[in-house]
């Protein structure tokens, strides 16, 4: 099993390497949020093929409640070698997951610095959430915020056509 | 035909919806007998379906060879997938994948 502080790694790389290229003296917030939604859609692709992937053996998921729980744990635990800690659900479609230490926060910080940085660092994790999603059939809007690092919450709210 | 064993496929999922969960539900088994081909069905937790039609002539195809080649077709699905040169909805023009499709029916016939 490879280790999964290379994935870290990369995935700091990754933030790194599109935030180095708005090099211009002025990027506006135009530019940054062009960054986010590349790392989202990365996320989204690689959560596309995972999707496909990981359900694999399981039994069919019925239900959108049972969906979300396999992302909190199955996913969780092959991503991130943890689970989700907490899902809360107010049944009309808006889920919110709580992770009380996300391990690509967790080494940055322990409290309220470096919150305004990152949102960069949970964009690849939401379109990794989104394109699950979208592979088990639920259409969704998936953002995250951060109150005190390492925890942080992701709110998935399904779009019902 | 392939569109009507689509609608027995999805009459079967929804029939199944509602009972119990404990069973491995992906595979459907044999659709409909009809005069010259059978049907199996096979569906993934991410909907996709897989629909296999066989000619009745030949006998000796047994359930669980049936199971085994929705697997493989299950399988090598997933790593069409995880190309990332494969965009999701595209036409699958795999190479790898023809050819453990052809194989497969090779084997059968």
């Amino acid at each position: 099993m490879v280790d999964a502080v290379l994935f870290e790694f990369l995935h700091t790389e990754m933030v790194a390497e599109l935030w180095a290229h708005e090099a211009d003296p002025d990027p506006g917030p135009g530019e940054q949020k062009m960054n986010l939604l590349v790392l989202e859609s990365m996320g989204f692709r690689v959560g596309q093929a995972l999707g496909e992937r990981l359900p694999r053996e399981t039994l069919a998921l019925r239900e959108e409640l049972d969906v979300l729980k396999f992302l909190c744990k199955d996913l969780w635990v092959a991503v991130f070698q943890k689970q989700m800690d907490s899902l809360r659900t107010n049944h009309q479609g808006t889920y919110v997951l709580q992770d009380s230490s996300f391990p690509l926060l967790v080494r940055m910080a322990s409290g309220l610095q470096y919150v305004e940085e990152a949102p960069k660092f949970l964009a690849f994790t939401c379109g990794l959430l989104r394109g699950t999603l979208s592979t088990l059939g639920i259409k969704s809007l998936v953002t995250a915020s951060v109150a005190a690092l390492p925890a942080c919450r992701f709110q998935v709210v399904v779009q019902r056509s | 035909m392939v569109h009507t064993s689509l609608d027995v496929v999805d009459e079967k999922i929804s029939a199944m919806g509602k009972a119990l969960v404990d069973q491995r539900e992906l595979y459907l088994g044999l659709l409909y007998p009809t005069e010259d081909y059978k049907v199996y069905g096979y569906v993934t937790n991410s909907k996709v379906k897989f629909v296999m039609v066989v000619d009745s002539s030949n006998p000796a195809l047994r359930d669980n060879e049936i199971r085994s080649m929705f697997r493989k077709l299950h399988n090598s699905y997933t790593d069409v997938m995880c190309n990332p040169f494969y965009n999701p909805g595209d036409r699958i023009q795999s190479r790898a994948f023809d050819s453990m499709v052809t194989s497969m029916m090779i084997q059968v016939c």
